[in-house]
């Protein structure tokens, strides 16, 4: 909740301090800054580049903020790391009482430290001051009246903490903590927690770069970088290749043919609703776990997709066009490659960038049940060992792998369809 | 030409259709809308077989399309994909014309048309009206018998319209080619008819025939001076007169 309102507060912030900068900086000139309507007007409407950055950089922000990051220059308040103490009042079973304090080292993640050295404190009375060490974001338990004089007698119990009296089950804040009584009288420590995320949560930008360049450097478990996303990248190219090539000309079959639709209408109708990742079950006791599973899903996930997209492409083709290659003398055979297929390209290519997309998804989540290698694979092993910063680097580098085929494939389309749209 | 329409209906689009053209004719059809104008055009490209009678075009009957008869749409129907010079050496391509052949003829052709400068362009960065013109290139470069028109220039703006008149006619008179050509234009009707067929709906039918010194004049002056004339201006109230009451026929017989 503090999350969100904060990344409100700085969207909100930044669209205001952009509308007061930039709103006498950008020139008047050009056709849109002269349209009055803008409201509902979509071609007035374009992604302001400004508003793009700033969103990725709070997004760093956040991050970096919530995790004592270097790159961010403030920081929410961390979790406690130091020394603390609290006292607390023993009372032995002829009611008499005495205090003693606790010494606590709060060590931070990932760091080995010792107790607090308490051998030069004056000890007095028969409660004796207690040392202890607890990690930050953990919680410490002591039992306190266990070196106490006649401590271990029934009847003797601690009754309060810092002055305040205590019972069991129930806390007291001290400083830079909260002191719990278990029910069995124990006392246990929990230093602040502060609002930052523990790395094995969410670990900070940096130390995700530095886990890139470790693996891609190292690999990750005898595996490199290059190839668990290869790998991931194999099984899709070869998956969605294979999809097209049953799926095009099935698709054309079916958009030229009565007997083609009639045969394979329901079959595609009712493949297509059906998700890829729904398959694995089957497809593992089928084919299983190894590159034919992968590949076969693959296929399937690719293929309802270009067979709808084909057959979509081969009913589009406006008649008059193809009255018109008859008119001139063309044959069938003639149309189907000059006038239907080309026609039917910039529905394959959109069919392209879906059928990718779908397939990237579904390569992950199989490899995410069973894989050797991939790029699935190293986030669920990662996960496995808990090393939070593998698996945010893994879903990154997912992220920009799709988002990277998708660029590829528009670039594709403006280069090999450019006609599409201008008919 | 009998229409089945779903429900058991069935809707006559054409009756007692007959009509002799001889070569070299300009003939513009003209008729309310519903009058089956376009029905026509497609049996006599081949698109649809008739219910009864036949086609025939130099002795043979016509059964399908075919590059003896070439069609210019409404839309120009021209294949994005390609570039005007592929699209006008279309049909010579399809029949197997030597390259250099075929670049000779488009050349010419797109010098008739006034297009010489953009045969390497895509036809999506052309305008309409140049559009039209490539879609005329290409069907000339077939070389066809009778040429069909589809209201060519209905999607044109009214000042494209007139330009792109002129040369239709510069080109009927300087191919000496049959052309049919279907409008909604009375205007145009008139000037691009040395025939004029108007046809009447419900069944279609032909309703009047008319022959018109109009194209002749339009070939040799200013298609403007021959739209001033008086007698230009008669015939076209009569005909619009005839016109306004088959449709109003139309109208009172739905209500």
């Amino acid at each position: 909740m503090l999350i969100l309102a904060i990344y409100v507060s700085i969207f909100a912030v930044a669209y205001g301090l952009y509308g007061l900068v930039a709103g006498r900086m950008v020139s008047r000139d050009g056709i849109t800054a002269r349209k009055t309507v803008t409201f509902g007007d979509e071609s007035a409407v374009t992604p302001n580049r400004a508003a793009s950055v700033i969103s990725i950089v709070a997004i760093f922000l956040i991050w970096g903020a919530f995790t004592n990051s270097k790159i961010t220059p403030v920081h929410v308040p961390g979790p406690f790391v130091g020394d603390t103490s609290f006292t607390y009042t023993a009372t032995n079973p002829q009611n008499q009482s005495d205090d003693a304090t606790v010494y606590i080292r709060v060590r931070p993640v990932g760091e080995e430290t010792k107790k607090p050295d308490i051998s030069n404190k004056p000890q007095t009375g028969f409660a004796k001051d207690d040392a202890m060490k607890v990690g930050a974001w953990r919680s410490g338990l002591i039992r306190a009246q266990n070196n106490d004089e006649g401590g271990k007698v029934k009847g003797y119990r601690v009754t309060a903490i810092n002055g305040q009296p205590i019972a069991p089950k129930q806390s007291v804040e001290v400083a830079d903590g909260v002191v719990n009584m278990t029910a069995k009288g124990s006392l246990s420590f929990v230093p602040d927690k502060g609002w930052q995320m523990e790395p094995i949560w969410l670990p900070s930008p940096e130390a995700v770069v530095s886990r890139f360049i470790e693996i891609s450097r190292d690999g990750y478990q005898n595996v490199t970088l290059l190839e668990n996303v290869g790998w991931s990248l194999f099984r899709v190219i070869v998956g969605f290749i294979l999809g097209s090539v049953v799926g095009i000309p099935l698709g054309y079959a079916m958009g030229l043919n009565n007997w083609f639709r009639g045969w394979f209408d329901p079959i595609v109708e009712f493949m297509r609703p059906i998700p890829p990742l729904a398959l694995i079950p089957l497809i593992i006791i089928w084919f299983g776990i190894w590159e034919q599973g992968k590949i076969s899903l693959l296929f399937l996930a690719a293929l309802w997709i270009m067979t709808i997209s084909s057959r979509a492409g081969v009913s589009g083709v406006n008649i008059a066009k193809v009255h018109a290659a008859y008119s001139l003398g063309a044959s069938k055979f003639q149309i189907l490659v000059h006038v239907i297929i080309p026609n039917s390209l910039p529905e394959i290519f959109t069919g392209a960038r879906v059928a990718m997309g779908v397939c990237w998804g579904t390569v992950v989540a199989a490899e995410l049940v069973a894989a050797e290698k991939g790029a699935g694979k190293m986030i669920i092993a990662a996960s496995k060992f808990q090393q939070t910063d593998i698996v945010i680097m893994g879903i990154i580098l997912i992220g920009v792998i799709g988002y990277g085929i998708d660029i590829l494939m528009r670039m594709a389309e403006k280069t090999l369809v450019p006609w599409k749209g201008k008919s | 030409m009998t229409f089945s329409l779903p429900g058991g209906n069935s809707i006559e689009a054409l009756k007692d259709v007959s009509l002799d053209l001889a070569e070299g004719e300009l003939m513009s059809v003209l008729g309310p809308s519903g009058c089956g104008k376009t029905t026509l055009l497609n049996i006599v490209a081949g698109f649809l077989a008739p219910t009864g009678g036949q086609v025939i075009l130099n002795g043979q009957e016509v059964t399908g399309p075919g590059p003896e008869r070439g069609m210019v749409f409404q839309q120009g129907a021209l294949f994005e994909w390609m570039t005007v010079r592929k699209n006008v050496g279309f049909g010579p391509a399809m029949k197997g014309v030597a390259a250099p052949k075929i670049k000779q003829r488009v050349d010419e052709l797109l010098e008739i048309v006034g297009l010489h400068d953009f045969g390497e362009k895509a036809v999506y960065e052309l305008s309409g009206g140049m559009q039209q013109r490539v879609a005329l290139a290409r069907c000339l470069a077939n070389d066809p018998d009778v040429i069909l028109m589809d209201e060519p220039l209905g999607a044109l703006d009214a000042l494209t319209r007139e330009k792109m008149q002129g040369l239709v006619l510069k080109l009927w008179k300087e191919t000496g080619k049959t052309i049919i050509l279907i409008t909604h234009s009375v205007e145009e009707a008139l000037l691009l008819g040395e025939r004029l067929l108007v046809m009447a709906p419900r069944p279609g039918r032909i309703h009047k025939e008319y022959r018109l010194p109009f194209a002749e004049m339009g070939v040799a002056t200013d298609l403007r001076d021959v739209k001033k004339r008086q007698d230009y201006g008669d015939k076209r109230e009569e005909i619009l007169e005839m016109i306004w009451e088959m449709e109003e026929e139309i109208m009172g017989r739905k209500e």
